[in-house]
Parts: structure tokens; C-alpha cells; sequence
């Protein structure tokens, strides 16, 4: 019986790892091609490992590229991008969580509604809107029409909402305003549902592609997914450097997972719960 | 008077956002479909003219079918791997943290850059696919470059193109999709698993259940309202599909032979490339009532068979 189990145990952790292997495989794939010479990257059969590791290909990059560009107008557009969603979210969450006002619900509803509606329906009236105001190949029309986020402002609203209301009144009797009690009180409590839509605005802003296409011109205007999207039509046969471009292209947020990956995993499971 | 000036502060900078930047563009777009604009500016009132030629137009249905058939391969193949997958983990594996941690990691990284290594990956020439393909003893594919349907490859026959299925090039997207965005539907079944008492699975045990049994009367009923939530999210999804299309075939994008464009690009290449804003707006509210309308089907035919616990 017990050596029965064990066999079951040992085909379900054989097929798990076959299949982390898969999962990895693009990635080891594209590292080991990164540090290869081109004539090495097409040779058949292939190498694993790099017989003459190289970096060429990533000097190559970074310099016939503009690929620091590329990666200075994604942090850039990442951070301002957070920090008008984490404004925005804070202070809606907060008036539709502790402040009573007639329409509240109505509104609220409404503004949920949106969700529904997908980005490619509207993107093409957005880009003419953006486009006489103005804003092609700037970083206004990479950062504004984000900084808000309707799912941001629901999950903040639930959570703001599960503070039991004693702790206001505490709080007031002690003489402190309402801005004190968000900034103090609530914004500490409800800290791992602000670290999730900050990980939700990050990624989605590093890895965004469609819109950034369409209001970039220039190429110095280009966040890394856009240039290396563009890179990879330029050069389809240039393998080592295609892979250096690709790997610079998601080594941050790579970073990012293994720093908070507890976070980031959690943050998912979440957003798919029905509160 | 005074206590709704608190809250209208508060809410000001998120409402102007949205208002500017959603709700009146989504107004607009319904407006343009009825438009004559093109690259000359708005040419006048045309009524359901841009509908009309919409549904004349064999690129529009060629881009509808692709996205359907890409749709209908991508879901199950999601749901299947990703079911079977959560279930393997959540039975007390060791290291749980680590598989998830890889599974997961696709989800994290860019749609741009997974497409560039499988366009690699793909090559028929070099790429490691067709490496292993021949090493096998199999002749190598055209993946990406191969426009023939893969039910005409499979059976030879010479079919209509709505019976083709999928070009082997718009099935490599859907299988390099399936690996990307696994992860999320694992964790998102690691929780609904979680969330099931151990407890039934144990009174099925003591009434001698195999564990096919369990898993088709315990597992797949309690776990019905994660499985609905996925199947919604995951079609939801696939229907938007545009950057692997735009980075990953052709050029021009869209190809071999107009056999990877979906909905999306479609709207993209006009409403945007070519600047024909009313048809494209059109395009983008027949695109929209389709969504609404798999949302409602889902809805209304799947949601009856879930179960949801009292």
C-alpha cells in the first residue's frame, strides 16, 4: 500500500517539474542565446551553454540602440503612473468608503460599470483626443489617461470599508481630522491591498504596449516595450541581440518578482476573489 | 451644502480622469461608427453606412473567424493545463513555493519580449522547436510562416476556411499564450482549491470513492464558481489579443495570408494606421457588443451549472 502511494507521488512530481521545465525553457533559452557570437546562436545542433560566453551582444544593444532611453521613459512613465493612480484610488476610495452623500452608491456603480467596457474599444477616439491636445511624443499621453484606475479605486473602497468605525470615533475624540484618520489610521491598516494595486499599476505600466505604439513617434520618446518591439522588426535575424534586447526588456520586473514575490502571487489570487 | 464638498474634493481628480479619458471617448467612438471620417477629417452623417460595408468586408469576417477560432483553442487549452496543474500542486507537493514561483513567472514578464524568444523559438530554419521536431525523427513546421489550417493539415483535405481551423501561425500564438498566462489561472485555482473543506473529501473516502469520483463530485461542483470566474476572464482576455500579432507575424503583421489577423489588429490597422476613424470606431462597437454578448451567454447557460455554496 505505502509503496503504491509513493509511486503516485513520484509520477505527479515528475510531471510538475516536466512542466516547470517547459515553463523555463523560453527563458534559459533566451539567457543562453544572449551570451552567444551569431554564428554560435544558428549553430545546429545547439548549445546549452555558451562555448565562447560573450557580452557583444548586450554592448551592441545598449549602444547602437538607444535602449537607455527606452528604459529611462519606462521608469519614468512606471513611477509618475503609480503615483497618480495611488492619488487618484486613495482619495476616491475614501469619499465612497466613510463619507455619506446622496447619489454615493449611484455613482459608484456607474463608475464599476466601466470595467466592462475593454481598452480597444475606445483607443481610437482617445488617441485623436490626446493627439489635439496636443500630446503625441510626450510623456503626458503616456502617464494621464492611466493615472486613474477603476479596479484600483473598488479594491481599495472594500477594504477602506472593513475598518470597523469605532476606531473613527476614537480618533475623533482624541481630535483628530479626517485627513489625519486617512493618512494615520486607514491608509496603515489597509496596506496589502495599497501594495496590490501598486504591483497592478507597475506591471501594467512597464509592460504596456498598444497605446504607447500609437502616441510615440519619436524615438526618444519610446518606453522599452515599444522600442524592442520595433528593434525585433528591424533586426528579425540578429539572434544574440534580439535575446540581450528581450532579457534587459524584463529583467526589472524579474527583479521585482523575486523581491516581492510573496506579494505579487497573493495580489493575483485576490483580484480573481469575488469580495 | 457643506458636507458634500469634502467628498466632491476627494473624488474630483479620479472623476475628471475618467470622464475625460474614458466615458467621453467611449461617447465619441459610438458616435464616429455613424461617421464618414476618413484621412480627409469628418465628411458627413452616414448612418449605419460603416456597418453595412463592415459586414461586405471579407478582411473583417477573415479577422472575426481568427479570433474566434484563436479564442476557442486558447480557453480550453488554458482551463485543462492549469486545472490539472493547481490539482497536482495542491496535493501536499513539496517546494509548492518554487513550482509556483516558475509558473508564475510568464505572467510577470512582457508580452513584447515572450514573443520575441517564441518568434525564435519558432524559426524554421534554426529555432530550437524544430530542433527537437528533427531530433525526434519528425519533419520540421513553418509555425509562424504556415498558413495552412491545422485540421487540413492534419487532414489533408482541401477545406472551406471556416472549417481549416487556425493556421499553424495563429496556433503557435495560441500555445505561446497558454504559456504565458497559465500562472494566473493556477493561482487563481490554487485559491478556489484551497477554499474546498477537507472535510468532503474525506466523507467520500470513507464511502469508498475512487478518486475520479472525487474529483467529478467533490472537486469540479465546489470548485464551479473559480472555473466560471476563469473561463470569463480567460475569453475576455484571448478576444483582445493584438501584441504577439503585431511583434510575432509578418510583415505585414496580420499575415501569411491575413491568416493571423484578429479583431483587434483589424481595428488597430484601420481606426489607427489608416486613419478611417469612422469605420474603425465601427469595427470597435461590433467588437464590444461581442464581448458583451460571450459575457451574457456565460452568464445566462454557464452560471446555471455552477454551484454555489450555501
Amino acid at each position: 500500500m505505502k509503496s503504491k502511494i509513493s509511486a503516485g507521488r513520484i509520477i505527479i512530481y515528475v510531471l510538475i517539474t516536466l512542466g516547470a521545465i517547459f515553463m523555463l525553457l523560453p527563458f534559459l533559452w533566451m539567457i543562453s542565446t544572449s551570451f552567444k557570437t551569431q554564428p554560435e546562436a544558428i549553430r545546429i545542433p545547439p548549445t546549452w551553454i555558451p562555448l565562447h560566453p560573450t557580452l557583444n551582444a548586450y554592448a551592441e544593444v545598449w549602444q547602437k540602440v538607444p535602449f537607455p532611453r527606452y528604459i529611462y521613459v519606462s521608469i519614468i512613465t512606471t513611477v509618475f503612473t503609480l503615483l497618480g493612480v495611488l492619488i487618484t484610488s486613495i482619495l476616491a476610495a475614501y469619499a465612497f468608503s466613510w463619507f455619506e452623500f446622496k447619489g454615493r452608491e449611484t455613482l459608484f456603480v456607474s463608475i464599476l460599470s466601466l470595467m466592462m467596457i475593454p481598452i480597444p474599444v475606445y483607443v481610437v477616439p482617445l488617441f485623436i483626443l490626446v493627439q489635439r491636445l496636443g500630446w503625441i511624443d510626450t510623456f503626458y499621453a503616456l502617464i494621464v489617461p492611466w493615472s486613474v484606475n477603476v479596479f484600483s479605486i473598488f479594491l481599495l473602497r472594500q477594504h477602506f470599508r472593513s475598518v470597523p468605525r469605532d476606531l473613527y470615533d476614537a480618533a475623533v475624540i482624541d481630535g483628530c481630522s479626517r485627513f489625519r484618520f486617512l493618512f494615520t489610521i486607514l491608509m496603515p491598516l489597509t496596506k496589502p491591498a495599497i501594495v496590490t494595486i501598486s504591483i497592478f499599476s507597475i506591471i501594467g505600466s512597464w509592460n504596456a504596449f498598444m497605446w504607447p505604439l500609437m502616441v510615440t513617434n519619436a524615438d526618444r520618446m519610446r518606453p522599452i516595450q515599444v522600442g524592442l518591439a520595433y528593434f525585433a522588426q528591424g533586426e528579425t535575424t540578429n539572434y544574440p541581440a534580439l535575446m540581450a534586447a528581450s532579457t534587459i526588456a524584463i529583467l526589472p520586473l524579474v527583479i521585482l518578482f523575486f523581491v516581492a514575490q510573496r506579494q505579487i502571487v497573493e495580489s493575483y489570487a485576490r483580484s480573481g476573489l469575488k469580495e | 451644502m457643506k458636507r458634500y464638498i469634502a467628498p466632491f474634493l476627494l473624488l474630483l481628480p479620479a472623476l475628471t480622469l475618467l470622464l475625460v479619458f474614458k466615458v467621453l471617448p467611449i461617447i465619441y467612438a459610438f458616435r464616429l461608427s455613424f461617421y464618414d471620417w476618413g484621412i480627409a477629417g469628418e465628411k458627413g452623417f452616414l448612418g449605419l453606412g460603416n456597418y453595412i460595408s463592415l459586414f461586405k468586408d471579407p478582411f473583417f469576417w477573415q479577422a472575426l473567424i481568427n479570433t474566434f477560432y484563436y479564442a476557442i483553442f486558447t480557453v480550453p487549452l488554458n482551463l485543462i493545463f492549469s486545472l490539472t496543474i493547481a490539482i497536482l500542486l495542491n496535493r501536499g507537493i513539496k517546494a509548492i513555493g518554487l513550482y509556483r514561483t516558475i509558473y508564475f513567472l510568464p505572467v510577470v514578464t512582457s508580452i513584447v519580449a515572450v514573443s520575441v524568444v517564441w518568434k525564435w523559438l519558432y524559426d524554421p530554419n534554426r529555432g530550437l522547436f524544430n530542433f527537437f521536431l528533427t531530433s525526434l525523427g519528425f519533419s520540421p513546421l513553418k509555425w509562424l510562416e504556415e498558413p495552412r489550417g491545422i485540421f487540413e493539415m492534419i487532414t489533408g483535405l482541401r477545406l472551406p476556411y471556416i472549417l481549416k481551423g487556425p493556421s499553424l501561425a495563429l496556433f503557435s500564438i495560441s500555445l505561446m499564450s497558454v504559456w504565458k498566462s497559465l500562472g494566473y489561472n493556477i493561482i487563481i485555482f490554487l485559491a478556489g482549491l484551497k477554499n474546498i473543506p477537507q472535510v468532503y473529501y474525506e466523507a467520500a473516502k470513507i464511502d469508498g470513492a475512487s478518486p475520479f469520483y472525487s474529483f467529478r463530485n467533490v472537486t469540479l461542483p465546489l470548485l464551479s464558481p473559480t472555473t466560471f470566474y476563469v473561463t470569463i476572464m480567460t475569453t475576455i482576455i484571448s478576444f483582445q489579443v493584438f501584441a504577439p500579432i503585431w511583434t510575432m507575424t509578418g510583415p505585414p503583421p496580420g499575415g501569411p495570408l491575413g491568416t493571423t489577423s484578429v479583431i483587434v489588429y483589424y481595428l488597430y490597422q484601420k481606426g489607427f494606421e489608416e486613419y478611417q476613424v469612422g469605420y474603425g470606431s465601427a469595427i470597435a462597437f461590433v467588437f464590444f457588443l461581442i464581448i458583451l454578448a460571450i459575457t451574457i451567454f456565460q452568464k445566462t447557460y454557464l452560471e446555471k451549472k455552477v454551484y454555489y455554496e450555501v
